[in-house]
């Protein structure tokens, strides 16, 4: 607890000070966007005919939607001719030593506990040979592909797999699902690749953290997880460190597959720039995230604590397509000063006996709008389908609002659906209680906030958990009072 | 000639340049020509087709059938309790003065069609509140009704009038020749102190289809009491959109139950405004399910100002081919600090062709709050079900018994003996038909 008192005395200001790194040597593309546009990425990624091709269909897709207007956001008109599609991959400034970077940088780095080697790794600076993170993520690597686990870049992929790339990509989250999910599909640049072999079951985390040229994987992510039959794996997605970023818009797609008997657990820990104080800046997330659980007893498992960006528009979802599956959603969304989430989940119940679980937790802080979204449909041949589903929103302010829009939709007789939610704001008697201990107010809230999100940080992996629940306490600076 | 088309026909007929009313008709038909019918593709419409029901067409009734009901017709379609109560009737969706039942004096109860009302001593409040719903309910039905608001009925409780009588309101369509789309509009308007109980029903007559689409605006000032029942009770040929705003202006009551048993496809908007501190309201619903019904019940509550308390409880039983529909709405508002409100939606699914859809939602702006929705689909209990068979119950027996509890608590909340009675054994009869 002291530790953690100190880390919230340190930074009095929740502001994300981190200064860019200036970019030497930029690989950038005019901006804007058209079919010129999408060959030029296609061919800088030195892809194949096939790939292409389908880049294309996506687009020409893409320009008969419109832009949807149902989530629970507001945000000035994107214009989607002053995006640059193409930046990567770009070098960054080689810094000599840790002195250089950002003071602001390395203290949060310190209170998220990242070691040092680490650190360095993500300021950019230059890792001395021996404990080099590159080596480490190299090591790994090799470790992976003993076994059989295939883990790169979706274009080396697309290299390298193309019989599987072509398989699955977009078996999940077809280009035609939404417009994000479209415009993503013509415009991808990178993203991960991940395919777990029969019977396997991978022996550590899987994350971008360790992927070498994971470094730039730009605005249009594309990820693909696929595992085999009773195979298992754990992947951590994005960043626990925040991310300097400067792009404006994200539209990343995850795709993910499960086979008989096999499981995935997908986590995130989402804390992108949110934007300052009066609302301006920040990332919009506009994010499609998908799984199928193919083949029966296949599990899929989401877990995610969004505490970043301007606005969150994110649902990752599950469709239950063989029997006795199981789909799990554990959310903790937390939102300060003028940000904007719309998440939640869906869980398309389709085989026998297939089981869903939803926990979210919403806490809205400032004056920003939290919305949980959810889908539960239980279809006709979906015979004993059973999901519990509960949303807790949590108020600190006044000036915040608390949203939830769960949709139900039950088509046979056999199914049980059950849906809870509760909104209330802070107990007095819970505060007077840790303030009567001598606890101050924010150190009191940030305890009694990381209780009420605790079931969802349980799921997390063990090292991402404390650092999530680290984050929730720093996004939650300057909140109270 | 597209329903369309005829509407606007229609509209170019009735119209009476010199009427109070002729401005909010005209605005509304503006409106209804620029949003059309609502389809599904709208969110709030996203469970309930509506415009497929308009493939075919629709007349509105000229013919005055008042003259056609014989007493004892209007008394075929009393509910048990009714002979001494107050009674009004809408032919083909027109108020029929004439046939008004009232057993009240014109200072305990004033009942005027719209036209005359909005000339005279209520003309204030009629230019008020009349039409106020739309700021809610903008979609293009509404707006329809809207603009053929001239036949409407006007109903006023003064100051003090606490009317022991129940008035019922009684919806009769003559469908015998043609398609009848009937368009019922009232305000009921309810001063300081004053206490009401309404009662509607819906009777369709003949074999064509009927299309009910009904706007009623309710107002309570300070200390008004309101206990407002609807009982959907119709052929399968009888479609109705029925939308129900009530503006609670002062610290009131409000307890609704809307009870849907037969009918083809319904859809209920019930509105509730709470624009005062201290409010109260209770909603309570039931749908019993059979055939190929389609029951719809959107619910709205917002609350405006502190310490209101609101409690909505909704029970469905859908079977056969039936959907049952609930979407619940509950807004808080940044001033409404201290409010209660609770929404519940329970649903039984006794066929795997019958669909139950359920969207709670609870939008909330001020953080010194206690809400809460639950929502649950599911089937009558298993061991409920053997401990009943192992006594030698039959098995339609033992389910019936099961639903009827299921739907007792709704049942409880009916104030009005004779007529709580009156809807248990339509409930017990329908559960016996197959």
């Amino acid at each position: 607890m002291n530790e953690d008192l100190d880390m919230l005395e340190q930074s009095a200001l929740n502001d994300y000070k981190y200064g860019f790194v200036t970019n030497i040597d930029t690989d950038t593309i005019p901006k804007g966007l058209n079919e010129g546009v999408i060959e030029l990425i296609s061919k800088k990624k030195n892809e194949p005919e096939w790939m292409l091709a389908w880049r294309l269909k996506a687009y020409a897709y893409w320009l008969k939607l419109v832009e949807p207007t149902w989530a629970n956001i507001k945000h000035p008109p994107i214009n989607y001719q002053d995006i640059i599609y193409y930046a990567a991959p770009k070098q960054k400034e080689q810094l000599n030593s840790l002195e250089e970077v950002d003071p602001e940088l390395l203290r949060t780095f310190e209170k998220l506990g990242i070691s040092l080697n680490e650190q360095k790794r993500l300021t950019g600076v230059a890792v001395d040979v021996v404990m080099d993170s590159v080596s480490i993520a190299t090591s790994f690597k090799e470790q992976l592909s003993e076994i059989g686990v295939i883990f790169c870049s979706i274009s080396e992929a697309i290299q390298k797999h193309p019989e599987l790339v072509k398989k699955y990509l977009g078996s999940v989250v077809p280009m035609t699902d939404n417009y994000f999910a479209a415009l993503n599909s013509a415009v991808f640049t990178d993203g991960s690749f991940c395919y777990i072999p029969k019977g396997v079951r991978c022996p550590m985390e899987l994350s971008t953290y360790f992927r070498i040229n994971a470094e730039n994987s730009g605005q249009f992510e594309r990820t693909l997880i696929i595992a085999e039959e009773e195979s298992y794996v754990s992947y951590l997605e994005g960043c626990t460190a925040p991310m300097r970023d400067e792009n404006q818009l994200h539209a990343a797609v995850v795709e993910l597959v499960a086979m008989k008997k096999a499981e995935i657990k997908y986590s995130t820990v989402q804390n992108w720039y949110p934007g300052d104080k009066e609302g301006n800046g920040g990332i919009y997330n506009f994010v499609t995230k998908r799984g199928i659980c193919l083949e029966d007893y296949a599990k899929i498992s989401w877990t995610q604590v969004e505490t970043g960006s301007a606005i969150t528009w994110k649902y990752p979802s599950v469709i239950l397509k063989g029997d006795h599956t199981i789909g799990e959603f554990y959310s903790v969304a937390f939102t300060n000063h003028h940000q904007q989430a719309d998440t939640g989940t869906k869980m398309i119940h389709l085989g026998k006996n297939t089981r869903s679980r939803i926990v979210s937790k919403g806490i809205s802080a400032g004056q920003s709008q939290n919305s949980y979204r959810g889908l539960v449909r239980a279809a006709k041949g979906a015979i004993n389908a059973r999901n519990y589903s509960q949303c807790d929103s949590l108020l600190l302010g006044d000036k915040c609002g608390a949203h939830t829009f769960p949709y139900i939709e039950v088509k046979n007789k056999t199914a049980i659906v059950e849906h809870e939610a509760t909104t209330s704001k802070i107990g007095e008697d819970q505060l007077f209680y840790c303030r009567q201990r001598g606890i101050d107010a924010e150190a009191a809230v940030a305890l009694i906030v990381n209780g009420f999100a605790k079931e969802v940080m349980n799921q997390l992996p063990m090292e991402f958990a404390i650092e999530a629940q680290k984050l929730l306490a720093i996004s939650m600076e300057g909140s109270v009072g | 000639m597209t329903n369309i088309a005829y509407f606007k026909d229609q509209f170019e007929d009735i119209a009476e340049p010199d009427s109070a009313i002729r401005e909010i008709t005209k605005t509304a038909f503006d409106t209804f020509n620029q949003l059309g019918l609502p389809t599904y593709k709208l969110e709030e419409w996203k469970y309930t087709n509506i415009s497929s029901l308009f493939d075919k067409n629709y007349q509105f009734s000229k013919d005055n059938f008042q003259d056609k009901l014989s007493p004892s017709d209007l008394q075929a379609l009393n509910l048990a309790g009714e002979e001494e109560a107050h009674a009004l009737y809408f032919i083909n969706g027109r108020f029929a003065a004439g046939l008004s039942k009232i057993n009240a004096t014109e200072n305990e109860l004033v009942v005027l069609p719209l036209q005359e009302a909005a000339k005279g001593p209520y003309q204030k409040i009629i230019a008020e509140h009349l039409g106020s719903s739309s700021k809610y309910l903008k979609d293009g039905l509404h707006a329809l009704n809207t603009a053929f608001i001239q036949d409407g009925v006007f109903i006023y409780l003064p100051k003090g009038k606490q009317l022991a009588l129940p008035l019922y309101l009684h919806h009769i369509n003559h469908a015998d020749t043609e398609n009848v789309l009937s368009q019922p509009r009232s305000l009921v308007y309810l001063a300081e102190n004053t206490n009401l109980q309404l009662i509607e029903t819906y009777t369709t007559l003949g074999s064509m289809e009927s299309f009910s689409n009904e706007v009623m605006e309710i107002v309570l000032q300070e200390n008004a009491y309101l206990a407002y029942y609807k009982l959907q009770n119709d052929g399968p040929n009888a479609a109705q959109v029925s939308s129900t705003q009530i503006h609670q202006l002062g610290k009131s009551y409000v307890q609704t139950l809307t009870i849907a048993l037969n009918g083809g496809v319904i859809r209920n908007n019930l509105n509730l405004i709470l624009e005062a501190e201290g409010n109260e309201t209770h909603l309570y619903g039931l749908s019993l399910l059979k055939g190929n019904s389609h029951v719809d019940h959107h619910t709205l509550v917002d609350n405006k100002r502190p310490n209101c308390f609101s409690n909505q409880l909704y029970k469905g039983i859908a079977d056969d081919t039936a959907t049952g529909v609930f979407s619940g709405r509950i807004i808080v508002q940044r001033d409404a600090q201290k409010t209660n409100a609770y929404q519940s939606s329970k649903n039984i699914i006794l066929s795997d062709r019958a669909t139950i859809n359920a969207k709670p939602q609870l939008e909330i702006l001020a953080d010194d709050v206690k809400c809460s929705h639950g929502c649950t689909v599911g089937q009558l209990d298993e061991e409920a079900m053997f401990y009943l068979r192992a006594r030698g119950i039959p098995l339609k027996e033992a389910e019936s018994l099961l639903l009827r509890g299921f739907a007792a608590d709704i049942l409880d909340q009916i104030k009005l003996k004779p007529l709580r009675k009156h809807i248990e054994q339509l409930i017990l009869a329908h559960l016996a038909s197959t």
